[in-house]
């Protein structure tokens, strides 16, 4: 990973410099003055949190800006030594694929849902050489064995849908290294992936990188996929490199302040000091959950999907409890069904004493305040037509609060979660997703609820966002003792906020203990694996310095 | 695949039967005695008697039923109470005209509207794309007969390319009835091509937008192959249905266009028909028009799942 590499000899494979990309009509600059390089077989992580300007830059490289929304206004850029900037669409057209290839974070919108994979892998080669039908799909196949996929013939006439998101990406993949490019640039290709298949996507990049000495343009926001993988590293903050440098000096010993904070807010895998756990009052029991779906197929065999299965646990005030698993494993579910979003197929789940898990939308109504929701995309779930105040007292409304005592509640909460008070009467729009989220939660509080349950909650968020409101909930906690129920894929953000945690994996829990216990001393092998899998694991990034690997998962190493 | 086309074409079949129980009940329900209204207001007793059980309307309204839905079965849809000729030989005589009419309207609308709305769309915001929305405008706002009017007085009189009015079946010859359906043709077409252009540019926008299209360019893939291969067959769904509802109710539409081009087709026997309240000429020209709504539906469904493999229902 840290091997010297030959950078001052070899002639830089992509040499950006001073590129300034702005808006056409308002002349603001998305990016203003960049420079990089990128050696022959090197790979350079730009890191950077949204807005920065690492995906525009990408898209500018390939020629990819969005025509009349974004413009090259200055600066170079050159791919092994010819200039880009200026070039006409038939050139910029001729080097892609072959030259200079990109892969993108959301493999199912990335491919066309009308056409076999196989057929877009090959359309590649038909707009670039003059092979054969035959030779075409002889070397798609071999490509497609390359990135180890299964069953290769099958997956050539499958379509994007039929594929699982790892599929996908291994297509994705093979599509953009077919031709052999010196570049290939990779725009956040494993964030909408669960973890086990992250690190497994990771490593087929950095395979197929060796054996055809690819140069790797990676982008992240992750710090912990640039522990893994990078050779060096650019940080980018507003549209300006920050500071560029070799992997282990940017981690160790970064210069500039920004870096730091960034690196700073790295959430640590190691799980907190745990709390005192006096004997609580239960708010939250679930026992033996189970939610399974029906469909009923063509000629009336009826197939069951079961999405969770013997769920139980408990939730005392003031604590915090998390879910944790990847995609599929029923965490979600399990958050509807206690909300009582979506109903159970069978087992209990009682607020307090009461069991709610039978009632009638009637009866649950009372019920509906005194457990709250917080969602993932803070963009999607505040209604963009309602001012900030409306959204917050409408709950309270309904519960009969008047509108007056309701709106001054939601001007009462505005500095609670950290927002001016004038606030209340602006739009979601014109709002950050950090304080869209800080506007959700206030939206929650206002029903004040015994439970809050957040759902990914600050999955969408930068880690410097992500670690202000991860500190705004703890500090809520410990203000008004509310209970959380924390879902949520990422094991950082859970060995921070956690008291207790139950892993999910396909619909059932296989671990539940304490958050000390289950993420330092896993017992199941699937909490071992994900651990295993969680990218940049032996780097204390808030410390600038590497972990000693924890001794339950050293052996495994 | 084939399973679920035969599951279509089976779903079908009841609808028909819904429809047949509605047209037979239309004429039924209403008060009044459908005997007396074709016997007229001079008839005796005995008249309307015989009229009665002649129709079958002595029997109970089931029985009454089965007997006709027998008959259709057995494709009999009853005999015109002014002509007395069967209903099936009248629409058949009639359907020829409407239907090759039909066709060559929508086909030469998706040969105008699509294209036109591929180039709105890729030229999105610019005079090419305000001239071709321009055009759509003009194509909704103007009333059929007006178009047709205009259209006869330039082409017909003016320039004497075509013939005035007037209709020339298919099996008289190519060069007659292209002669005479050509500016029936593109009177009619001119809704269409206005509805189906602005709804390939939505569409098309629409999927322009999508990560996809992004990679297609990626690939090196050429501008005109990103629009009609990676963009157009995603953005069909919707526009496939405008021209589906297009066409089904461009079988019903035509009165006006054949009114004003002189054409014997359905419009005018619909026309005729109900002035002259000829109930089973009506019932079989509704069992008609349904029947065609149906079908296209049921290729418009088919079509789906053809273009986009994710559609199963």
């Amino acid at each position: 990973m840290s091997e010297p590499h030959p950078t001052d000899i070899a002639a830089p494979v992509l040499s950006i410099s001073n590129l300034s990309v702005q808006l056409p009509v308002q002349k603001h600059r998305v990016l203003d003055g960049i420079s990089l390089d990128i050696a022959p077989g090197e790979t350079l992580c730009l890191v950077g949190e949204s807005g920065s300007g690492k995906s525009v830059t990408s898209l500018a490289v390939m020629g990819l800006l969005p025509k009349k929304v974004l413009a090259v206004s200055g600066g170079s850029i050159r791919l092994e030594g010819e200039e880009l900037v200026g070039a006409g669409d038939a050139r910029l057209r001729a080097l892609r694929a072959s030259r200079m290839a990109m892969i993108f974070q959301e493999p199912m919108t990335a491919l066309n849902p009308v056409f076999p994979v196989g057929q877009q892998i090959e359309e590649v080669l038909k707009t670039h050489l003059d092979l054969s039908a035959r030779a075409r799909r002889e070397k798609v196949l071999a490509m497609m064995e390359q990135v180890h996929l299964p069953n290769i013939e099958r997956v050539y006439a499958s379509y994007p849908h039929q594929l699982s998101g790892g599929q996908r990406q291994r297509i994705m993949i093979a599509m953009a290294l077919i031709l052999d490019p010196k570049l290939l640039i990779a725009d956040e290709p494993t964030t909408a992936l669960d973890v086990t298949t992250q690190k497994q996507i990771l490593k087929l990049i950095k395979e197929l990188q060796q054996r055809m000495g690819t140069s790797v343009l990676f982008i992240t926001h992750d710090m912990g996929v640039v522990a893994d993988i990078a050779d060096r590293v650019c940080v980018m903050n507003h549209g300006q490199v920050v500071e560029t440098g070799a992997l282990d000096a940017i981690l160790r010993s970064p210069r500039e302040d920004y870096t730091r904070r960034l690196l700073g807010a790295v959430p640590s895998l190691t799980p907190r000091p745990p709390r005192p756990d006096a004997a609580r009052e239960k708010v939250l029991s679930v026992s033996e959950l189970a939610k399974t779906y029906a469909s009923r197929s063509l000629f009336g065999q009826r197939r069951e999907t079961v999405a969770a299965d013997a769920v139980s646990f408990t939730l005392g005030r003031g604590r915090t409890l998390g879910i944790v698993g990847e995609s599929g494993s029923g965490k979600s579910t399990v958050a509807r069904c206690v909300m009582r979003l979506i109903d159970p197929t069978s087992g209990s789940i009682r607020l307090g004493a009461q069991e709610v898990s039978d009632l009638s939308p009637a009866a649950l109504r009372p019920f509906r305040k005194r457990i709250q929701m917080i969602f993932q995309d803070p963009y999607r779930s505040l209604n963009p037509r309602i001012t900030v105040g409306d959204s917050i007292a409408e709950g309270p409304r309904n519960f009969g609060v008047p509108a007056a005592e309701a709106h001054k509640r939601a001007r009462d909460l505005m500095p609670l979660v950290g927002l001016p008070d004038d606030a209340v009467e602006r739009f979601p729009h014109q709002f950050s997703g950090g304080q869209r989220q800080r506007i959700a939660i206030a939206r929650a509080l206002a029903m004040e609820p015994d439970v809050l349950v957040a759902d990914e909650a600050v999955s969408a968020l930068d880690v410097s966002v992500q670690a202000q409101v991860l500190d705004l909930l703890a500090g809520l906690q410990a203000r008004l003792g509310i209970a959380i129920l924390f879902i949520t894929h990422d094991l950082r953000v859970a060995a921070q906020i956690c008291d207790d945690v139950v892993v999910m994996h396909k619909g059932r829990i296989v671990e539940h203990g304490t958050a000390a216990e289950v993420l330092a001393h896993p017992r199941a092998d699937y909490t071992r694996e994900l651990l295993l899998a969680a990218p940049g694991r032996h780097w204390d990034f808030a410390n600038f310095r590497p972990l000693a690997p924890a001794p339950a998962l050293a052996a495994d190493a | 695949m084939l399973a679920y086309f035969s599951r279509r074409v089976l779903a079908a079949i009841p609808v028909m039967g819904v429809v047949a129980l509605f047209v037979f009940l239309l004429l039924r329900l209403p008060p009044g005695d459908p005997a007396a209204i074709i016997a007229g207001d001079t008839a005796t007793p005995a008249q309307l008697e015989a009229i009665r059980s002649g129709l079958g309307l002595d029997k109970p309204i089931p029985v009454q039923f089965i007997t006709w839905i027998g008959q259709l079965a057995q494709g009999d849809l009853g005999t015109s109470l002014i002509s007395k000729t069967p209903v099936t030989t009248l629409i058949g005589q009639r359907l020829g005209p409407t239907l090759s009419l039909a066709l060559i309207t929508m086909v030469l609308s998706i040969v105008i509207a699509v294209p036109l709305g591929v180039l709105a769309a890729w030229k999105h915001g610019t005079f090419v794309d305000s001239i071709v929305m321009a055009i759509s405008v003009l194509g909704f706002s103007v009333p059929v007969f007006v178009i047709g009017y205009v259209l006869i007085q330039v082409f017909a009189i003016n320039l004497r390319w075509f013939p005035v009015q007037g209709f020339s079946n298919i099996e008289n010859g190519l060069g007659p009835f292209a002669l005479r359906a050509t500016l029936p043709a593109f009177t009619l077409a001119s809704i269409y091509v206005a509805l189906i252009a602005r709804m390939t540019r939505a569409s098309l926008l629409d999927v322009l937008g999508e990560d996809y299209i992004r990679t297609a360019r990626a690939k090196g893939v050429t501008e005109r192959k990103v629009l009609f291969r990676h963009a157009l067959r995603n953005s069909a769904v919707p526009i496939l249905t405008v021209i589906g509802t297009g066409f089904a109710l461009l079988i019903s539409g035509v009165v006006v266009t054949e009114s004003v081009f002189n054409i014997p087709g359905l419009g005018r026997l619909i026309v005729d028909a109900v002035l002259a309240r000829d109930y089973p000429v009506i019932q079989g020209l509704i069992l008609l028009t349904s029947g065609i709504y149906v079908l296209i539906n049921l290729l418009v469904d088919l079509s789906y799942s053809l273009l986009d493999p994710r559609i199963r229902y």
